[in-house]
């Protein structure tokens, strides 16, 4: 009642001019919440590991298995990945569209190099026995990894997708829009890599 | 009668699916199949021959406006919530038959399925339709917005869950259902404690439906935070926005951990991995823990928008501002926070000791001070307003007096000293029922009755709407009083056989309360058939039945598809009220063309692969299960070429709306908006 006065009585009800709201003006926060949530699912991932991450069931513990200098080239690829496409959506942003395409592609290439290791990685382990379901310490590593590994393989599926898209429709406003969108995708990837490195793999060996 | 055998040899097409799936030897499952086949080919006999395929298609299946969405939740959810209630109807009528050396009319394996079923059901396929529907309604004309923000997404999630509920009634006829409980907990529901199908069709048809509840969590955050009118600050939102922004957030904040939890757990059914089994060094407390780290928030998802809905109700039919606004959104945004610091108050037995049990234990009472402080916020609401005891009103009357004593038995469970007394009794089935059903469900009818009028134009049938009120207000306290004195004289839940001839007579009267509850169902239904029979009689020109306080009460009855010719200005809590006060008189002149987006068959195609790819993996087809996921990311891709998603709404087509309307305000009312005339062209 007394915000009442502030208000003269004439005021008006409508704003002059009707209030804009472009498709996809919302949807950089949309993703933001949407990578959140995901988020969401690999804290659980950790938790869990951070659970069974010592439960060997007398079965090979971390420094039997992990090989770190091959984690080594994969964090290398995955973080070299992320500048790569810093770079694309620098000359995104400057609007060369070749110049897109070709970051876009060598971001790409990281990408499958970090998923044949990480095949490698997986069939070599079950192949001398250590599988996700030997101990839940194996179930709980391979889970974690492995969803990563799934995000990083839907990353480049979409990373095709934008660059068809951009090559025949151009660096259009819905483009750079979903450019950003899988950018940031991207390095949410990398941080998670991160954390699995350092939680997963190095924590792991020194257990 | 055991489970349905599964072959041992699990064949390249068709799976583990045999005839033998089919429960033939079940009588009641044949019988009911019967019933619904019969009844499904009535009505799609009946859609087919009034040629009503496509105007299904084109108005509503595939609509992406937020109002028609919502309008679809709800039903699903009142189908689902019939479906759910026969469950309860068979459950109690068991345990009055299964005394003095009878075993009931239920075996082992269908009463287990039974509950197990209605609690999903209720929860996930009713309770959640219902509030997500009514969130989709009535947030974006709460804040004065043409749509969401994602409407494709919009009709997307509602096809997912609609999904997640053909899964879930597939296994009805097709196999079984879980027999471990609504969170089926391992290591019952692990492959050595279930072996069948079951458990399987529990965590996919979770699993799709759970797809579509994040991603309309995420959009309706998205749409509250961006697409609010102007001058509409967070602290002058309507207090349903306000909750259905908690709500969301919590939506987003727990169902990918549900995900998470349910995918391990299909990991351990599906790959052998040893997460929740004890012979690997797996531990099925984890389970446990991650899932009721969902579960509690759930129960604050479901309860807060209602909490939002008997606020709007209650200061509608007080003719006053809501009493202690702030304090109610400080209380809405502390239960919030709080919903997720709880979890262990479900399994203080655990033997996480004393230290952990007393946290858990204060922070559950404390969640009571915020709830308390929202029960006082109403009861002053009322002191000294001039209440018109409507039916919302009457329903908002009833669940502050029944929500009351099932929050005090809340905090009495919420002693950990007591509750490992008490847990897993009915005591703790009588509690939770005194808080959904005096909470979630009497707060969804309140809301139905309440902006019925505003989605359609016409009021609600109010003689069989008084019918059910009583029914159901009196049946549910005639259910549920028996089950709190036997769960005090230790009766466990779930139970299908009993020893003990005393505690017949309590069973007895919890059926007739159910028979009471169903009387109450049955005139809801009739209160929606006669209400649509007597439409001309009921209608309501005026799109402000109730002299409503904010903005979907500005807009036409039912609204028009772009919501409002002009964006509002927003200057105060109650937003139409304040314009009504000032004199606001509608804009006659001046339209301009809207752009609106376009509709889409893309939600459909995705949630029925979806459908496919759960059904295939329940039943190990795998060939299918990888077709229809290829499918589905195809179609997604598909679907992103598209980039012409918008149409606009001509000028001349909403100055046409608009004069209607200008026209059906003026025969309506004298006064207010009326008097005026439609402008010369």
């Amino acid at each position: 009642m007394m915000d009442r006065a502030v208000f003269p009585e004439d005021v008006e009800f409508h704003p002059a001019e009707e209030p804009h709201h472009p498709e996809g003006s919302s949807t950089m926060l949309g993703f933001w919440i949407y990578l959140m949530s995901d988020c969401l699912i690999f804290a659980v991932l950790f938790a869990v590991h951070a659970v069974f991450g010592a439960s060997y069931a007398a079965g090979p513990a971390p420094k039997d298995i992990f090989e770190l200098e091959l984690v080594a080239i994969n964090t290398a690829v995955l973080l070299l990945s992320s500048i790569t496409f810093g770079f694309a959506m620098l000359r995104m942003h400057m609007g060369d569209k070749k110049g897109t395409l070709i970051w876009l592609g060598i971001t790409g290439v990281f990408g499958v190099i970090f998923l044949a290791v990480e095949i490698y990685e997986f069939t070599h382990l079950i192949s001398i026995g250590a599988t996700p379901q030997r101990s839940a310490f194996l179930s709980s590593f391979f889970t974690l990894v492995g969803t990563h590994g799934l995000h990083v393989t839907f990353g480049t599926i979409w990373l095709v997708t934008m660059m068809v898209q951009v090559w025949k429709f151009g660096l259009i406003e819905a483009n750079q829009r979903r450019l950003s969108c899988l950018s940031m995708f991207w390095h949410f990837l990398d941080v998670i890599w991160i954390g699995v490195f350092t939680f997963v793999y190095l924590l792991g060996v020194l257990q | 009668m055991a489970a349905a055998p599964l072959p041992e040899v699990i064949s390249p097409i068709f799976g583990r699916l045999t005839f033998a799936a089919l429960p033939l030897n079940e009588e009641i499952v044949v019988v009911t199949f019967i019933v619904v086949a019969i009844l499904g080919a009535s009505v799609l006999g009946a859609i087919t021959y009034f040629r009503l395929w496509g105007y299904l298609w084109r108005e509503w299946f595939t609509t992406v406006d937020h109002k028609r969405i919502g309008i679809m939740y709800m039903v699903l959810g009142l189908v689902m919530f019939l479906r759910g209630f026969a469950d309860a109807i068979m459950m109690r009528i068991q345990q009055v038959w299964a005394f003095n050396g009878s075993e009931g009319y239920l075996n082992a394996h269908h009463y287990d399925q039974i509950f197990s079923a209605h609690g999903v059901i209720m929860i996930f396929f009713a309770a959640m339709p219902f509030i997500t529907g009514l969130m989709n309604y009535i947030i974006p004309l709460q804040i004065g917005a043409r749509d969401v923000a994602f409407p494709f997404l919009n009709n997307l999630s509602f096809w997912m869950t609609t999904a997640g509920a053909i899964v879930i009634m597939a296994s009805l006829f097709v196999g079984e259902f879980a027999q471990t409980g609504w969170l089926a907990i391992p290591p019952l529901s692990g492959l050595d404690g279930s072996p069948g199908v079951g458990v399987d069709y529990y965590i996919w048809s979770l699993q799709v439906a759970g797809v579509g509840t994040t991603l309309s969590g995420i959009n309706l955050v998205v749409t509250i935070l961006k697409l609010r009118a102007p001058g509409m600050t967070l602290m002058k939102m309507p207090i349903f926005t306000w909750t259905g922004l908690c709500s969301n957030i919590l939506i987003v904040a727990t169902f990918p951990v549900l995900a998470a939890v349910l995918a391990l757990l299909g990991l351990d059914r599906y790959l052998g991995t040893a997460f929740f089994s004890a012979e690997f060094g797996g531990n099925p407390m984890v389970y446990v823990n991650l899932i009721w780290i969902w579960g509690h928030p759930e129960v604050y998802i479901l309860i807060l928008p209602l909490f939002g809905a008997y606020s709007e109700i209650t200061s509608t039919f007080c003719g006053k501002r809501l009493f202690g606004y702030s304090s109610m959104v400080y209380a809405t945004v502390v239960i919030t926070i709080l919903s997720y610091i709880v979890w262990l108050h479900h399994f203080f037995t655990m033997g996480s000791g004393a230290s952990v049990n007393s946290f858990f234990g204060i922070t559950t009472m404390i969640i009571s001070i915020p709830t308390g402080a929202k029960i006082f916020n109403w009861l002053f609401t009322m002191y000294r307003g001039r209440i018109r005891f409507e039916l919302p009103m009457m329903w908002t009357v009833a669940f502050i007096l029944t929500f009351v004593v099932g929050g005090m038995t809340g905090v009495l469970l919420a002693v950990p000293p007591a509750d490992f007394v008490l847990h897993n009794s009915l005591f703790l089935v009588a509690h939770f029922h005194n808080v959904i059903i005096g909470g979630v469900v009497f707060g969804v009818f309140a809301a139905i009755n309440f902006w019925w009028p505003k989605a359609f134009g016409f009021k609600m049938n109010q003689f069989w709407g008084h019918v059910s009120f009583w029914f159901w207000v009196v049946g549910y306290w005639v259910a549920f009083t028996p089950l709190y004195i036997l769960g005090l004289m230790g009766v466990t839940r779930r139970t299908r056989v009993f020893d003990d001839p005393s505690l017949q007579i309590w069973f007895i009267i919890a059926a007739a309360g159910a028979a009471l509850i169903a009387v109450g169902i049955l005139a809801l239904l009739i209160q929606v058939v006669a209400s649509i029979v007597q439409r001309k009689s009921l209608a309501d020109e005026t799109g402000d039945l109730w002299d409503g306080r904010t903005l979907e009460w500005a807009t036409s009855s039912p609204p028009p598809i772009y919501n409002f010719a002009f964006t509002p200005l927003v200057h105060d809590i109650d937003a139409w009220t304040d314009m009504k006060e000032r004199g606001y008189k509608r804009p006659l002149d001046g339209f301009g063309p809207i752009h609106l987006p376009s509709n889409t068959g893309t939600g459909v195609i995705i949630a029925g692969l979806s459908t496919v790819l759960a059904l295939a993996m329940v039943w190990y087809i795998w060939w299918l299960a990888a077709l229809s996921f290829v499918a589905i990311v195809a179609v997604a891709i598909h679907h992103t070429f598209n980039y012409d998603r918008e149409f606009d709404v001509s000028e001349a087509q909403v100055r046409e709306t608009e004069n209607a309307r200008t026209l059906r305000l003026g025969q309506a009312i004298p006064g207010s908006n009326a008097g005026q005339t439609v402008p010369a062209e």
